[in-house]
């Protein structure tokens, strides 16, 4: 039946047999989008375009990576000196995953901001956390393939992060290491899991596409479409949406690639890594660094590490800390200056972060870390209680068209037609 | 008729429980299988044998003046030992084990109070702390300083301040001679 679609009797044949083409038509091609979707919607597709740019990449480096102690660092000079093109590659691997956090950050907030948490995409929202993680832990992988002081130091820091757990946590941390340091059966295995881990995340990532699909896109102003009169096709409109935004994203990660490589890196990172002394101030890679200022900012170890890794567990129970019903920031007044004030929090622990632990800094980190915990366990839940929302527009296409008595009548017209 | 129907209920409600059992057993059993091929892919993970055989050094300590330290590796981690001066050891003995976070008598932490040996690895998160090479930084207590996170170690390398919850740990060594001790 669906086969009568195509006109190509090689595609009719096969979708028959297999409804590929079935698929993508539905869910490429006539899916129902709300027509009100703004840029920040442009973040999911690019987040897929990045996963795809570092899987390519980085399939592509390791043809010429060697995860050796005695031969890794050597191994990526000679990626960036004498592998044709390698220093291309690599440069837009190492700076790729730098934009795939950027993007995906945005993304984040995007859903922070327009609730896209609440019901019925919390399990949509639990798996983009899940995202989150298996990313934070192939980028963190990754790092240390280069065998660098930061890399190596970078490893240490954060496999002791175990060592925290009462009573088995050196065990864990010996069996991570495979030995009695950081060394060459680390190095091996890191390279194994961070060839694996990417996979997984396009697992999770079809899963999540799964789960999006079954609601639709939530969109600016939160209420669900009325009708078809409130959606268009994903293609051609939001497809050429898409590669807009694609080509401007691409504009951005060409200029870093070829103008500021290592803006983003570390210098000390040149270095091989010597594991007999420590750098004097190591630092992570940036899209670490607001965890790391929550870890530095506890001055128990236990304790540190229990927020750190709490900071991403509150996300995933966020859709029950917010009940309110109303979706979008846009009608909930409190709400809104809360979000900017936590966004702004979110930016300071970046930057004390990257800062010595010391002095001032730390009475900061205090602040910002007890801010972030107290957005999300204390002013989200009572703001669900307390807050008056503003009234919710009729329709998303009263909306668009500017909810005038015109407006109406014209998307009257269309609902019957 | 009605004796009949009962008995055929018990019999079906013994064999019900039988089922049950046979249903509860053999989850139990492919439990246990389960298990026992996840092991070996966890263990694999644990230092190997050769890793293991990699645990002792011997280190010539003769020619390690007063005051001066040196750093050897053993096991991929730096091991201090510090030819300590008379200060050192006289400060070291006389802190009152009240004032420690994890309270070691300095005596506790040496065999021969001359020489200080310990592996030179921040209990908080490993790094490498300062205070072996003349000039660097060696802390509040005049002994070692972790520049990552802020750890001050004394003359013993006892954690007195900073995020680190305990004391630089001594690995396990003995005097083979005057001049030799054998680490591991
Ligand atoms: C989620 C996707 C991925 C992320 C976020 C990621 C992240 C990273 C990072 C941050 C580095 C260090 C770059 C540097 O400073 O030099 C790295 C290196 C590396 N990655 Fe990936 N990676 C991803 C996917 C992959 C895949 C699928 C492979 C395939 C094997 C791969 C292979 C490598 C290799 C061989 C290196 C070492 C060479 C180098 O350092 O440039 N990566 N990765
Ligand atoms: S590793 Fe030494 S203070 Fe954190």
């Amino acid at each position: 039946m669906s086969a009568d679609k195509f006109s190509n009797p090689v595609v009719r044949w096969i979708d028959h047999r297999l409804p590929i083409f079935s698929f993508m038509d539905h869910e490429l091609n006539e899916y129902p989008t709300p027509k009100n979707l703004n840029y920040f919607w442009n973040f999911g597709s690019l987040a897929g375009v990045s996963l795809v740019i570092m899987i390519v990449t980085g399939i592509v480096l390791a043809m010429s990576y060697t995860p050796h102690v005695d031969h890794a660092f050597q191994s990526v000079e000679r990626i960036m000196r004498d592998v044709n093109h390698g220093w291309l590659l690599r440069y837009i691997h190492m700076n790729g995953a730098s934009f795939f956090f950027i993007v995906v950050f945005i993304h984040i907030f995007r859903g922070l901001y327009y609730g896209s948490y609440k019901a019925p995409r919390e399990l949509l929202w639990i798996l983009g956390v899940l995202i989150l993680l298996l990313m934070m832990a192939t980028a963190f992988m990754g790092y240390v393939l280069p065998w660098g002081q930061m890399s190596f130091w970078g490893a240490t820091v954060i496999t002791n992060l175990f060592s925290a757990i009462p009573f088995i946590g050196d065990s864990i941390v010996t069996m991570l290491w495979g030995g009695f340091s950081v060394d060459n059966p680390t190095l091996n295995r890191f390279f194994a899991l961070h060839y694996l881990m990417p996979f997984l995340i396009v697992g999770v990532v079809i899963l999540h596409l799964v789960a999006l699909h079954r609601f639709g896109s939530n969109n600016p102003i939160g209420i669900d479409p009325s009708g078809p009169q409130d959606t268009v096709p994903f293609h051609p409109y939001y497809t050429i949406k898409d590669f807009f935004g694609l080509s401007v994203f691409l504009s951005l990660f060409a200029a870093a690639i070829f103008f500021f490589p290592n803006f983003m890196g570390h210098p000390d990172n040149y270095i091989p890594a010597n594991p007999m002394q420590t750098p004097a101030h190591i630092v992570p890679e940036w899209y670490f660094l607001p965890f790391y200022a929550i870890l530095r900012a506890v001055p128990d170890k236990l304790g540190g590490v229990l927020a750190m890794f709490g900071a991403i567990a509150v996300l995933f129970i966020l859709p029950w800390l917010d009940r309110s019903p109303i979706r979008s920031g846009n009608f909930r007044p409190i709400f809104r200056i809360f979000f900017w004030v936590f966004l702004a929090d979110c930016i300071a622990l970046g930057y004390l972060g990257g800062m010595p632990a010391e002095g001032i800094y730390v009475v900061l980190s205090r602040v910002a870390t007890a801010w972030y915990f107290l957005h999300f366990l204390v002013i989200l839940p009572l703001l669900s209680v307390i807050e008056t929302p503003k009234p919710l527009p009729q329709s998303l296409s009263k909306s668009v068209l500017g909810g005038t008595a015109m407006a109406g009548a014209a998307s009257a017209v269309k609902e019957k037609m | 008729m009605v004796k009949k129907n009962t008995e055929k209920k018990g019999s079906r409600e013994i064999q019900q429980g039988r089922r049950d059992f046979i249903v509860v057993a053999s989850y139990a059993m492919a439990g246990i299988g389960a298990a026992a091929v996840a092991w070996p892919l966890i263990d694999q993970m644990n230092p190997a044998a050769d890793t293991l055989a990699l645990a002792s050094i011997e280190v010539d300590i003769s020619k390690i003046e007063v005051g001066q330290a040196i750093t050897v590796k053993w096991r991929g981690k730096p091991v201090f030992i510090k030819h300590r001066t008379e200060g050192e050891i006289n400060s070291a003995q006389s802190v009152e084990l009240s004032q420690l976070k994890d309270p070691q008598s300095d005596v506790e932490r040496v065999i021969n109070p001359k020489f200080l040996v310990m592996v030179g690895v921040c209990t908080h998160l490993g790094c490498v702390p300062l205070g072996q090479k003349t000039g660097e930084i060696r802390g509040e207590y005049n002994g070692w300083f972790c520049p990552c996170h802020g750890s001050h170690y004394d003359s013993s390398g006892r954690i007195r301040k900073g995020p680190a919850p305990l004391n630089l740990e001594i690995p396990p060594y003995q005097f083979a001679s005057n001049s030799l001790i054998k680490i591991g």
